[in-house]
């Protein structure tokens, strides 16, 4: 029984905006399933009553002025845009409603 | 193609269903930069130039959280009497969508800074009266704000039907609020107004902690309702959906007043309710099904390990406390005693969301009674009129004060001020341009007024005879005349003088 | 005068504080040097001979003009593809920035111009820093300066295969499970991951922003030293940046005195799995520091064995979500918009093309160990395990000044060995993964060749938050030491590149 199928691998990958070709999927989902087999090994820690970590360092209360700083231009906001118009970013039509 | 949906009529609907609401209020904060960048915020400013790395979400970049909108969402959730978090973290939602740089909001997620408030809102109760209800607060949180697409190609510049999209990232990072109720239980036929009072509760709330703009004109405030109906009598929570962009107060009710309506239809037909996001249409007034509720919501919510923990010192939250402006209830019932209005004045104003435009106005040095006729007359027919809020009129508390200050000094009368807000209302310039253009001075020329006068004394033998026999009322009728004579742009006061003179009373 | 590329980075600014010979000389020798080396090592992906020259020149002038200068200005510098510098094309390894040029500078280029130090150019690197071999870059395999059927570690192979090639004496790079370290151990030369926080991210094209790490290669102590005191300190560019003066660590580099220094060698890393010619060169270097006056000790890690799966659950969650921005829309590749794609297809297909294998694995395992239902079980028990892990650390750090293992469990390995086999490629980072997950300083220092294939050996030491400076304590007495033993630094060893012209 693998820990992780072809079925939730491609969803996986359309969840990850990855349009994966069937042989792509043939090769990966073993090798995620393979994986998965070895980080799964976390859950052999007991470790109920343990904090979880999250950043390195326990660090808090980093906060900067509210101060403006210099923006790019907008043709260097735009410099790397695979396509611009009006001084936007000219991107392919949307079709989905925002979340 | 949108498909209207039946509706059920509002009474009916509710002979059998009980709504069930919980409101999201989206607040973008007015402080000077962006939520985690130094860019500035300025409303309509040229695409794309207040942008950086950090907005644009460029590889490398990294976020700095804004003080200042920590001490915003501090003073909010204190103002809704909500417990501040002693310690909290950002978390990345993540989905895709082009106008969110990073594919990731950063927000919080079950670790809001303010949270398990509550608040209080008054509605009329029809006779005469009025009523109070309690909302619950869940929470209020912290994120940040989208870039704005422009949908091209297509016929209603709407996203269907555009060949492709602009996009904006001026307004990526702006900080927001979120402000999340628990569900509002009310009487049935209360809900709908209940939710525009409350919304209506938090514009005046948030304008007088100055976090906020609240321009809803601008987005500054934004309202997702969600709905669900139960059966009278039934615990049974039904499929509730959530309807986006209800931005004004106006909307608010009806858009709620719709989805019940529409939602009533569907159940008595033993029709289900799809689980999804609405968008309101105000032009139409109706909700259109938005996108259906599906795995794609799975947004993988972590703690965002590029900022660290924000824990609020007591002592600081004790201070920001200290800066808040006295309760909305406590501030209402004082201003009524400093303005000697009668309740059913200070409901009229509430009611009519001229409060803190009136304040305002007072503060510019303008009798409160004066500014209530101005802000609850002249300009509350032209919002009406043209289906705006009141403060979305391009008038403002400054040239209400100038006009007014113009009929103290009797250069206008009520009948030519009423001719300036009109004209300020139609976006025909300053008051001083207005009454240039439309020529609306106070003849304050005592010989042409003094002409006048013999005029219509001449007129009016009949009246000259009934007010010299004892009857000093009847010089109303020359009064009239004259104000005629001189197409109101006469003192009337300057006139009774004129005429009693003339008349030797 | 001798060939300016085999000086060190202190040999060279003598040599420009004297006047015996300028930043553009030196500047130009190393470009000489890639010109002619690169075609068989190819370190880089980016030269900016112009850049690099208008740079050097910079330097002299103003060295010219009497301006006081930092200590190594004019020196020439190797830099990490995942760091950013404003104009100069920027891949992190991908297909997917192929041709982006960044409008800004990370912080890091930013304190080397101030130091006046000499960016050369770009190195390859394995794609967005996923990878323990560059085999994962888009652009090519980098091959090690020792044996050019090698590779030279990952993901920062290429700064190292560029300093153990004479091609630069200092590179960037950063390290994430051991980017920095295990390159260096497998070119024989010095890698510094210091503290996290220590040196700011911004800038840096994050893999996993609770790990990633930017530090100082080189091929001697001091020099890294020098160049970790250049880039480290505080940035409020970078909220996790740690707001305190950078340690000592060029005074350490120079003392290099481990008189009663306690050193702990952790239990868990070594033995069984471990090649032996590894195994022996690590355990001379114990003993040579216990004759230098160490006092050592062994000192049980008990959950560094979850390290591994605990980190291959944490960066790839980390990495799906900062990975996420590479959509075709701001910026980089676009593939598929023919007008008729939306916008949701144009970035399925553009990751699709622009990503590669191991990026696709890694970008799919973390957005599942993230997915509701699975998120307890992954993503949260493992940051649990991170916390044993810190604990762990804590506690051995109460007995011991500073921990040492191998850096790796084995020697460089032959190109195309393991690309098919996923885990053993992870499991190249047993020893130096714990230390990204506490936060750790960490480095790896040469301390021989395996006897079996004559490939060099990396010592592996790792300090408390902030103790940079202990390392360099450590590195500096076994190089001194060495080099006595020697005649010289490890990398006087290294076999003669074939130059081509």
């Amino acid at each position: 029984m693998p820990s992780i199928t072809r079925e939730e691998v491609a969803h996986l990958a359309r969840l990850a905006r990855i349009e994966l070709s069937d042989d792509e999927l043939d090769h990966l989902a073993p090798q995620l399933d393979q994986i998965i087999g070895l980080v799964a090994q976390v859950s052999d820690v007991a470790a109920e009553d343990i904090p979880p970590t999250s950043h390195a360092l326990p660090l808090s209360n980093v906060m900067r002025e509210d101060v403006n700083v210099p923006c790019l231009t907008p043709e260097q906001a735009l410099s790397g845009a695979p396509a611009a118009e009006e001084q936007r970013f000219r991107v392919p039509r949307i079709l989905s409603e925002e979340a | 193609m949108t498909v209207v949906a039946d509706v059920l009529p509002i009474d009916e609907a509710l002979a059998q269903y009980d709504p069930v609401m919980g409101l999201e209020v989206h607040v973008e904060l007015n402080t000077k930069s962006k939520m985690f960048c130094g860019c500035p915020t300025e409303f309509g400013a040229p695409p794309n130039t207040q942008t950086c790395p950090v907005c644009l979400g460029l590889p490398g970049a990294l976020p700095v959280v804004n003080a200042r909108a920590v001490e915003s969402a501090i003073k909010i959730g204190l103002a809704l009497n909500c417990e501040i978090a002693e310690w909290c973290r950002f978390a990345r939602k993540n989905y895709f969508y082009p106008d969110m740089p990073k594919n990731f909001q950063t927000s919080q997620y079950d670790e809001p800074i303010a949270f398990n408030g509550w608040t209080e809102v008054t509605i009329p109760s029809g006779d005469g009266e009025t009523e109070t209800y309690r909302i619950e607060i869940e929470r209020a949180h912290m994120e940040e704000d989208t870039g704005k697409s422009t949908h091209v190609g297509g016929a209603t510049g709407r996203i269907h039907g555009a060949s492709h999209s602009l996009v904006d990232y001026n307004r990526a990072g702006i900080p927001l609020i979120e402000i999340v109720t628990k569900t509002i239980e009310v009487p049935p036929a209360k809900a709908a107004a209940v939710a525009r009072a409350y919304v209506s509760m938090l514009r005046d709330l948030l304008l007088a902690l100055d976090v906020s703009d609240v321009r809803m004109d601008q987005g500054s405030l934004r309202c997702d309702a969600n709905v669900s109906l139960k059966p009278h009598g039934s615990s049974a929570l039904g499929t509730r959906t959530e309807t986006k962009n209800v931005n004004s107060f106006r909307s608010v009710e009806r858009a709620i007043t719709y989805e019940i309506t529409r939602q009533a239809a569907i159940l008595s037909t033993g029709g289900k309710i799809l689980q999804e996001t609405r968008h309101w249409h105000e032009d139409t007034g109706i909700t259109t099904s938005g996108r259906e509720k599906s795995d794609a919501d799975d947004y993988r919510y972590f703690p965002e390990p590029d900022l660290v923990p924000v824990a609020p010192a007591r002592e600081w939250v004790e201070e920001i406390r200290a800066t808040l402006p006295e309760a909305p209830p406590v501030r209402r019932a004082r201003l009524q005693t400093e303005w000697g209005f009668t309740d059913l004045e200070m409901r009229d104003v509430i009611n009519g969301g001229a409060l803190e435009l009136i304040v305002k106005t007072v503060e510019l040095g303008v009798d409160a009674s004066a500014a209530k006729k101005w802000w609850l007359g002249e300009l509350a027919r032209a919002a009406n009129e043209s289906a705006k809020e009141l403060g979305d009129l391009g008038v403002g508390p400054e040239e209400v004060a100038e006009v007014q200050k113009l009929v103290d000094e009797g250069a206008l009368n009520d009948k030519l001020a009423r001719q300036v807000f009109d004209g300020l209302v139609k976006g025909e310039g300053t008051p001083a341009e207005i009454i240039e253009a439309r020529g609306l001075a106070l003849v304050s020329d005592d010989s042409a007024l003094s002409e006048a006068v013999d005029r219509a004394i001449a007129a009016n033998p009949d009246v000259v005879e009934k007010v010299q026999s004892g009857k000093p009322a009847a010089a109303g009728a020359l009064i009239g005349a004259v104000m005629k004579d001189m197409r109101g742009q006469a003192d009337a006061a300057k006139v009774r003088e004129l005429v009693n003179s003339k008349l030797g009373i | 005068m001798s060939d300016l590329t085999r000086k060190t980075a202190v040999e060279l600014a003598d040599l420009m504080s004297s006047g015996e010979t300028s930043s553009a000389e030196i500047t130009q020798a190393h470009l000489d040097r890639i010109a002619a080396t690169d075609t068989a090592v190819h370190a880089f992906l980016h030269v900016d001979t112009e850049g690099a020259l208008a740079q050097a020149a910079d330097v002299d002038s103003r060295r010219a003009a009497g301006e006081k200068l930092g200590p190594l200005a004019g020196v020439p510098l190797a830099l990490k593809d995942v760091l950013t510098q404003e104009g100069v094309p920027t891949t992190a390894g991908s297909k997917i920035l192929e041709g982006w040029k960044p409008p800004y500078d990370s912080t890091v280029v930013k304190r080397l111009r101030a130091a006046g130090i000499v960016i050369l150019g770009k190195t390859n690197m394995d794609e967005f820093a996923m990878g323990s071999s560059t085999e994962n870059s888009a652009y090519g395999t980098t091959h090690n300066p020792w044996d050019l059927n090698r590779i030279p570690g990952g993901s920062g192979g290429g700064s190292s295969a560029a300093v153990s090639a004479y091609q630069a004496p200092l590179a960037i790079g950063t390290d994430t499970g051991g980017s920095i370290r295990q390159p260096a151990a497998f070119t024989g030369t010095v890698g510094i991951k210091p503290t996290y926080g220590g040196t700011s991210r911004y800038g840096l094209i994050a893999l996993a922003s609770s790990l990633d790490t930017p530090g100082p290669c080189a091929r001697t102590t001091l020099d890294a030293a020098l160049l970790h005191e250049a880039i480290a300190g505080w940035d409020p560019m970078d909220s996790t940046s740690i707001n305190q003066d950078v340690p000592p660590v060029v005074a350490a580099a120079r003392n290099g005195d481990v008189t009663g220094m306690r050193i702990g060698v952790v239990k868990e890393l070594g033995g069984e799995g471990y090649q032996p010619g590894v195994g022996a060169r690590f355990h001379e270097a114990v003993e040579l520091l216990t004759k230098l006056g160490a006092e050592v000790v062994e000192v049980s890690c008990p959950h560094f064995q979850y390290a591994l799966p605990a980190y291959y659950l944490i960066l790839p969650s980390e990495a799906s979500s900062n990975l996420a921005k590479f959509d075709a829309m701001r910026f980089g590749l676009r593939v598929g918009d023919d007008g008729e794609n939306d916008a949701e297809k144009v970035m399925s297909l553009t990751r699709e093309a622009g990503f590669g294998d191991e990026v696709k694995r890694r970008i799919m395992l973390g957005t599942h160990a993230l997915s509701s239902g699975y998120y307890d079980a992954y993503y949260g028990q493992a940051q649990k395990v991170r916390t044993l892990i810190a604990r762990d650390f804590a506690r051995a750090y109460e007995q011991v000044d500073v921990l040492v293992s191998p850096a790796t469990p084995t020697t460089a390995f032959a190109i195309g060995d393991r690309v098919n086999d996923p885990i053993a490629m992870y499991k190249n980072d047993l020893c130096t993964i714990p230390s990204n997950l506490a936060g750790n300083a960490a480095a790896s220092f040469p301390v021989g060749l395996a006897d079996e294939d004559g490939m060099p050996v990396g010592f592996h030491v790792m300090a408390p938050v902030m103790r940079d400076d202990l390392l360099y304590q450590v590195g500096a007495a076994l190089e001194s030491a060495l080099a006595d033993q020697w005649g010289g630094v490890l990398m006087s060893k290294a076999p003669e590149l074939e130059v081509t012209r």
